[in-house]
Formats: C-alpha cells, sequence, structure tokens
C-alpha cells in the first residue's frame, strides 16, 4: 500500500471496489491468457452478483478482458468495444462458498489457449488473486508476478528462483501449490521486476515447463 | 509503523517526511510520486470542471444535476467559500455516479471530499494547482496512517472509515496548504474523524449516489471547518491515534444492516426500497447479460 493506493487509482466510476478492482481482475485474465480473448464465462459472487450490475462491474470485468486499464475511457462502452473485438461474455451468478463478498471467477479462452482465475477486490481498487488455473494462489498485482505450470519435481523452485537471480531479479514473495505430488504444480513469484524476455524464454524452453506468464504490475504503488 | 502521532511529531513540512517513509518503505522515487500526485490533481481539476457542466443523470436517475444547480444558483448566503468547496465535491460524485473519470480519494464514493476542500480553497484563494502537490501526498499519508488501524471503506467500518477517512485527508491538506504545523494538520484530521463517528453507509438501492453525492459536499466543508479549528490551534482531546481506534471499534460494533448492504437506513425507506425494486427490473428477471456473439 502506497501513498499513490490512498490517492488513487484514477478511475471510470463509480465504485472502487466493484469497478476499479473488477476491471483489474479482468486485466489479471487478458494477460494471463496471452492471446486475443475470444469467449469469457464470468461467475459473479455474492456482493459482485447483488449490486455489481448498477456499478458497471459486469462492463469493468469485460473492460480488462481486453486489456483496458480502470481508467480507461472505453470502459462504460466495453460491451461495444468486446463485439468489435470478438469477444463474447456470459455472465452467471454463483456461490463461490466462504470466499470475499467481492469475488468473480473466470473462464477466458481464446483460439488456443484458456485460463481461469478467480479473485475479489477488497476495496478501494484493491484486488487478491485467490486461484489460477484451478490451483491456489495469493498476489495482488502489486508486483510484476511471474505464473509458471509444471509438472511437480525435485529441485523446480530452486532451478526458476536461480534463474530470476541470474538475470538481476529480486524475489518479494513466492507460493507453490501442486495437485497432488508429482502432478502439476502452479508457482506464482512476485517480483520487484519485471523479468526480461530472454529469461522468459530460457524458462519457456524447459520440457517439464508447460505454462509460463509474466503479469505486469497492475497497482499504482 | 506510521501512526498519527509520529507524524503529528514530525519536522514540518509534515508532507516531505511522509514522502520519505513512505519511499524508504516501498523503494519507489519522492521525485516520481510528486509528478504522479501533480497529474493527479489535474485529474481531480477535470473532473471537477466536467462534473460543474453537465447535467445528465446516473443510470438510476437519482443523482447527476445538483453540482451545475449549485454552481449555477445565486449566492444567497454571501458565502462563496462554502458553495465552492459543495460544489466541486459534488461535481466530482456525480461525475463518478454516471460512470466518468475520477480520482479515488480514498475510495470512489468519498472521491468528491479532498478536491471540493482542496481545490475549492485554494481557489477561493487564488493559489496555483503546484501548492497543492505536498498537501495531497499529506493527505494520502493520513489515509495510510488510519488505514493501518482500520479499513477505509463503507462496507468495513460504516460510512465513518469512508467518507470520515477523506475528510480527516482532506482538513490536514488543507492545513498544510495554508502553513499550519504537522501538529495542527493532524489535529485537524482527529477533530473531522471524531465529528463522524457512528455514521452508516446506507446507499439507497446499493448505488453510490444517494446520499453519496450530497455527503461529499457535506464532508468537503467538514474537513475545511476542521482545518479552520485546527489552524486556530483548537485541539482534538482524544488523541488522534486513540480517535481512529475508537471509530474501529464503533465500526465493528455497527451492524451489517449500516455497512453498505442497502439492508438499513436510507435504503430501506419506502423511497429506498421502490428504488431498488425499479433498477432490479431494468435488469431482467434472468439475472443475466449477455453480449451479442461475435
Amino acid at each position: 500500500m502506497s501513498l499513490l493506493d490512498m490517492i488513487g487509482p484514477v478511475m471510470i466510476g463509480p465504485s472502487s471496489s466493484h469497478t476499479a478492482g473488477a476491471c483489474r481482475l479482468g486485466l489479471v485474465a487478458h494477460h494471463l491468457l496471452g492471446e486475443a480473448p475470444r469467449r469469457a464465462v464470468i461467475g459473479l459472487h455474492a456482493s459482485f452478483a447483488k449490486t455489481g450490475r448498477g456499478h458497471g462491474t459486469h462492463l469493468a470485468l469485460v473492460a480488462g478482458l481486453l486489456g483496458y486499464g480502470p481508467d480507461d475511457p472505453r470502459l462504460p462502452r466495453a460491451f461495444e468495444e468486446a463485439e468489435a473485438a470478438g469477444l463474447s461474455a456470459e455472465f452467471r451468478d454463483v456461490d463461490l462458498g466462504d470466499v470475499h463478498p467481492n469475488t468473480a471467477h473466470i473462464e477466458l479462452h481464446g483460439a488456443e489457449q484458456a485460463v481461469t482465475v478467480q479473485g475479489s477486490s477488497t476495496g478501494g481498487g484493491v484486488i487478491r488473486v485467490t486461484e489460477v488455473q484451478g490451483l491456489g494462489v495469493n498476489f495482488s498485482g502489486s508486483n510484476p508476478t511471474l505464473l509458471l505450470r509444471y509438472a511437480d519435481a525435485v529441485g523446480m523452485i530452486a532451478r526458476v528462483a536461480s534463474t530470476v537471480a541470474a538475470d538481476g531479479v529480486n524475489i518479494a514473495a513466492l507460493t507453490c501449490t501442486r495437485e497432488a505430488r508429482g502432478g502439476q504444480a502452479l508457482l506464482a513469484i512476485e517480483l520487484d521486476q519485471a523479468l526480461s524476455p530472454e529469461a522468459l524464454a530460457f524458462l519457456n524452453r524447459w520440457p517439464d515447463m508447460n505454462w509460463v506468464r509474466p503479469l505486469p504490475k497492475l497497482m499504482d504503488g | 509503523m506510521t501512526t498519527l502521532e509520529s507524524l503529528m511529531n514530525a519536522p514540518a513540512p509534515a508532507s516531505a517526511w511522509v514522502l520519505a517513509q513512505d519511499c524508504a518503505e516501498t523503494g519507489l522515487d519522492p521525485e516520481a510520486i510528486r509528478a504522479e500526485m501533480a497529474r493527479r490533481i489535474g485529474e481531480m481539476r477535470a473532473s471537477v470542471e466536467r462534473g460543474l457542466r453537465s447535467d445528465a443523470r446516473s443510470i438510476t436517475g437519482m443523482v447527476g444535476w445538483n453540482a451545475k444547480g449549485l454552481w449555477d444558483a445565486p449566492d444567497v448566503l454571501g458565502a462563496p467559500l462554502l458553495r465552492r468547496v459543495q460544489a466541486y465535491a459534488m461535481a466530482v460524485n456525480e461525475e463518478n455516479a454516471r460512470m466518468g473519470r475520477i480520482v479515488a480519494a480514498p475510495t470512489a464514493g468519498s472521491a468528491g471530499t479532498i478536491p471540493g476542500a482542496l481545490l475549492g480553497v485554494a481557489d477561493h484563494l487564488g493559489l496555483p494547482d503546484e501548492r497543492l502537490v505536498d498537501p495531497l501526498i499529506l493527505a494520502a499519508g493520513v489515509g495510510k496512517a488510519i488505514s493501518k488501524r482500520m479499513f477505509i471503506s463503507g462496507a468495513a467500518g460504516g460510512c465513518q472509515a469512508e467518507i470520515g477517512s477523506s475528510a480527516a485527508m482532506a482538513a490536514a491538506a488543507v492545513v498544510e496548504l495554508l502553513g499550519g504545523s504537522p501538529r495542527a494538520c493532524v489535529h485537524a484530521a482527529s477533530l473531522a474523524l471524531m465529528n463522524t463517528i457512528g455514521l452508516v453507509c446506507d446507499p439507497v438501492g446499493g448505488y453510490v449516489e444517494v446520499p453519496c453525492v450530497s455527503r461529499n459536499a457535506f464532508f468537503a466543508v467538514h474537513a475545511v471547518s476542521a482545518a479552520q479549528l485546527a489552524l486556530a490551534q483548537l485541539e482534538s482531546f482524544i488523541p488522534p491515534d486513540e480517535v481512529v481506534g475508537a471509530m474501529a471499534s464503533v465500526g465493528r460494533l455497527m451492524p451489517a444492516e449500516l455497512r453498505e448492504t442497502a439492508e438499513g437506513g436510507l435504503a430501506q425507506t419506502p423511497t429506498g426500497l421502490a428504488v431498488t425494486a425499479r433498477m432490479e427490473g431494468r435488469e431482467g428477471e434472468s439475472g443475466m447479460i449477455e453480449l451479442p456473439m461475435a
């Protein structure tokens, strides 16, 4: 939390938690998909489902999926922009259980790939991403974040960490979850700076690595 | 941890101390923060100007024309500062309600209070926008100190947490703008908070419109009033951090119905319930919005 989070974000109204935060959740899915989005299925939980419509939560989520930030003047026209860009979106009211009342579950498909993201808008435009590709994570987008999916094996975290260190980048926080021992694992690393394209390409070339996505810094502070 | 007590005892100007502390913590560049704050003052001013000109209704039709109406009306009380501060604050929140671009400060629902108080006072006195950068940094520092002990959203702590925080931030900023000491800045914030305790968050229909827009106008004046008291050396009898603690405890005691759920207060009046029913009707029976398939 920095001074720029207290006076900010610069955003399109009306609600920092229902609009700016929702847009940032959409942005996470946009960046993690890594290609043009074609179809989205968005589950809205509790307060997002109850009071989202009048607050532009639907517009903000679609704006984020298109890659627009919370201050983008196209946000109120996001549905028209989505149609022009070939993105269809379907909204459902869902019960995601014991999670923050402002939570969305996003399933986003492109021509080649698909991604699922679940996250909460916790107030003042701040978000917390809690699930990616069905596995638990915990990051806010206040740092550049690197997400990797690979087959669980001894030494993977150490190998990734040394690649990050060799790129001269410091690790701020790291979470790792796996489906089962030897199953698919998801590593989310919050970084002080974004990783170089060379380091990303290097990680992508590993045979046991099946998904590498850099997420840019999404918050002001 | 930055507390209001530490801020009160910082060397003057308080904003320079806040900026140094924050940059040490986050590793951000002080000049970059100052440049961004200057840009945000420009954004605040643009939202005020758009809001004073427009009388377009919000999606619910509950707000949209009040700022322009006040700004265009004769100043019958002969209180130009009062009218300016109120009109600026409402201009920002009406822009917000009609999906216009604003600066959340600290939230979107309370976005008009700081521009109302700070830009309103500066324009009344003929002070240039460059003078507002440091006061805005101080406002952010006060908000950060409050948020360390208390959430700043109406859903978490009632409207005291939301507009009370913005009024405290605005009061401190106005005191620094007018040359007050760090001690006076923090006491202004404390006085503004003390007089907000117990304020319920009861948006009609759940929308950030009624009573939020006019509440920003009231609390922008409230902030200026607190600044005036503190500049005359009046102080908050209860130490500022204790006031924040009291606000946090009242927020926790408050039932959920009074914390932005639209299940209490003005939201449950016959008119409030009618607005809810009307807006739900607009959204269709299925509760689904479908985009056209490409």
